[in-house]
């Protein structure tokens, strides 16, 4: 199994399509709610010039919960979108990588997540890169 | 002055009724969804987004679906759906240095690093309508791939920052400025400039900008690099102690390079404009990037020509639409009161008139 | 770690409104006494009225104060996360909360600008206890005069003279709860 960082696999869980994460989760264990699903949103910041201090874009919306399983772990989750099921499916998988499961969760969940979501940006980037302009120059008549 | 009137109830009614109605238009035609319109009227959404200020492309269709395709009532929609919600916080700023990028050119260098990237654009259709697209079901081929280097395209305008050629854009920690919060205050900061610019309405903002062009406060605009493409956005969890991705968004920059700057001390540079709007609408980051520059006069040490473009709180005062059709579209509300003491004042005035002409007639 | 998480609101937008609609009758009508029971609870020493009151109006765009010994690290990590108001100290606070004494000097605290009144500190004092005696209140919200358990008449009689400037405050003890804004007049009764 290749390691992967809490940070990761959160940001991972959350860019993921709803339906696959569900599709991926035909169970979930018991869970209590510390903070049921909730709809928000959060502030983008760009930087003036890209490189330069922040300024307010726009907002998007995020949806965060956080809950407890019954063995104790504590799992949380800010993703974005408006689906209370994908935050509250998120915040399991996180609270399931911190116990003994980890490695079936990361097999089961995780890897395909990953692996679908790199192909989609491989795709993605591949008809971009069709799109990339060869640039030839035609030989001018004054530069005989 | 404004006087409650009650009535009207049953009248207002059925007009919702009507509405509702004329919103469906001919049953016999199959209704159109709103994942119909996220995804084959996606430039309708992202200007939705981006005038709407709310990121969400479920959203902005439905907003669409529901004022008929009126893409400034959708924005008012979207705006109000927005106040209902909590905030959780502020994204660090996004690294658009390491965005995905669908499309990305330079007009100002033609081997740039990373190479011209055209994307899904319009720019080399011949605009001829497709009557193609009248038949129904058609799907298209799937578009050409070849191998992409996934690698992050650097920005163009740090190739003339490393030479000096441009003035450097370097930055400070403070949060910034936020005009949905507090009212704006003039003179505005940079900051609070582009908050309103990118959620500002496309058509006042692309005027401006083509005045600035037609020399109403000339910036002479390059287009050093315009990019497409997505990001990550990442915010701080307190209850974690670190930083996480909550999504993905697709993002429009404009970076222009325009003529000089210097003094007695510093030699020339060029100087720049900025544009940063939500999904793709690059016309709108283009025009931003351009109306950004021309605002930059005082602090650039230019003069003031009095054109519009370089006219603060002309820009900025007027460029929201749900603000500017609010207003607008109020004086079509009943005024009676108020035009009934018009009503009598003008009488007054003629009976006046007419007495002093008969008078002097006499 | 779960304390910390637990004991916010269940279901936050219908608690969250009627605590609001609480809180709002509170500071309209000052010298009435109001009651924040529900789910919200904070660990000690925040208490309850305070605690529901801090999860109502405070977000991240609030920058709140704790004063004296309501600074632990349990309270921090409590609001923190359920209302994730960024903690500061006196001077660029939008809410701060302690008790009396903890709270001195109150020239710390912001008291808004002749163009934006609205932004000036909101006081949150924990008392002992609260009941409808002690100094005389009369102003607007209030039908001829009321009287309030307050720790001091002076100090709310100057915050008053300096209206539209000026601090407003909430008194809170148990699940209890009162509103004093800077419109209210104070006299020693």
């Amino acid at each position: 199994m290749t390691q992967i960082s809490r940070r990761d696999w959160m940001g991972l869980l959350a860019r993921a399509p709803t339906h696959r994460l569900a599709a991926l989760m035909p169970a979930e264990p018991d869970a209590a709610f510390l903070r049921p699903p909730e709809i928000g949103t959060v502030m983008v910041r760009g930087r003036i010039g890209a490189t330069g201090s922040a300024f307010n874009l726009g907002e998007m919306t995020v949806t965060r919960c956080t809950l407890q399983i019954a063995s104790g772990q504590v799992g949380h989750a800010h993703v974005q979108g408006r689906d209370r099921d994908h935050a509250r499916r998120a915040a399991v998988v996180d609270a399931l990588m911190q116990t003994e499961s980890a490695s079936d969760v990361h097999a089961g969940i995780l890897t395909p997540l990953a692996q679908e979501e790199a192909q989609r940006r491989s795709l993605r980037a591949a008809k971009a890169a069709a799109t990339r302009v060869e640039f030839f120059t035609l030989v001018r008549g004054e530069d005989k | 002055m404004y006087v409650a009137v009650k009535g009207g109830e049953r009248a207002i009614d059925n007009a919702h009724a009507f509405l509702a109605e004329e919103r469906r238009g001919d049953p016999a035609i199959p209704e159109l969804g709103t994942a119909q319109i996220r995804e084959q009227l996606r430039l309708s959404v992202n200007r939705v987004m981006a005038e709407g200020s709310l990121y969400d492309p479920d959203l902005a269709a439905l907003g669409i679906k529901q004022s008929r395709g009126d893409l400034i009532e959708a924005v008012f929609l979207i705006r109000a759906y927005r106040t209902t919600l909590p905030r959780f916080g502020a994204s660090r700023p996004v690294d658009t240095g390491k965005m995905t990028c669908t499309r990305r050119i330079s007009a100002t260098f033609k081997d740039a690093p990373g190479g011209q990237i055209l994307g899904p654009t319009f720019d080399y259709t011949h605009r001829l309508l497709d009557f193609k697209l009248l038949a129904d079901g058609q799907t298209p081929p799937a578009a050409a791939t070849a191998p992409a280097n996934e690698s992050p395209l650097p920005h163009i305008t740090g190739f003339l920052d490393r030479d000096g050629l441009i003035q450097p854009e370097t930055g400070n920690a403070e949060t910034p400025p936020d005009l949905t919060r507090e009212p704006m205050e003039l003179p505005a900061p940079r900051a609070l400039r582009l908050q309103a610019l990118t959620r500002g309405d496309e058509g006042f903002i692309l005027s401006l900008a083509y005045s600035t062009q037609r020399g109403y406060g000339r910036t002479h605009a390059f287009v050093g690099e315009l990019r497409i493409g997505t990001v990550a956005v990442e915010m701080e969890i307190p209850e974690l102690g670190f930083a996480v991705e909550v999504g993905e968004i697709e993002l429009t920059e404009c970076e222009t390079v325009n003529q000089f700057t210097g003094s007695k001390t510093e030699p020339p540079q060029f100087t720049r404009g900025y544009g940063l709007t939500f999904g793709q609408t690059e016309r709108k980051a283009i025009a931003m990037s351009l109306v950004d520059r021309a605002l930059r006069w005082r602090e650039l040490g230019e003069d003031d020509t009095g054109a519009p473009a370089q006219d603060e709180e002309f820009v900025l005062m007027h460029a929201d639409n749900v603000q500017a059709t609010g207003f607008l579209e109020h004086i079509k509300l009943p005024h009676y009161v108020d035009f009934q003491s018009e009503l009598e004042l003008i009488r007054k005035l003629r009976t006046e008139a007419i007495a002093a002409r008969t008078e002097a007639a006499e | 770690m779960t304390a910390t998480l637990s004991g916010g609101f269940r279901d936050a937008p219908t608690q969250s409104a009627r605590a609001f609609r609480a809180i709002l009758d509170a500071l309209s009508r000052p010298g009435t006494i109001q009651t924040l029971s529900g789910p919200v609870t904070p660990p000690a020493p925040l208490s309850q009225a305070a605690g529901t009151l801090l999860l109502t109006l405070a977000d991240a765009t609030t920058p709140l104060h704790l004063a004296g010994d309501l600074d632990t690290p349990a309270v921090r990590d409590w609001l923190t996360f359920h209302s994730g108001a960024p903690l500061v100290g006196a001077g660029d606070a939008a809410f701060a909360v302690g008790t009396w004494d903890a709270l001195l000097p109150l020239s710390r605290f912001f008291i808004g600008t002749s163009e934006y009144p609205d932004r000036a500190a909101t006081l949150i004092v924990e008392m002992q206890d609260l009941s409808p005696n002690g100094a005389r209140l009369s102003g607007p919200g209030i039908d001829g005069h009321a009287f309030l358990s307050l720790p001091e008449v002076t100090a709310f009689a100057a915050n008053h003279r300096l209206s539209p400037l000026g601090f407003d405050c909430f008194l809170t003890a148990g699940d209890r709860l009162a509103g004093l804004p800077r419109s209210t007049r104070v006299e020693a009764a």
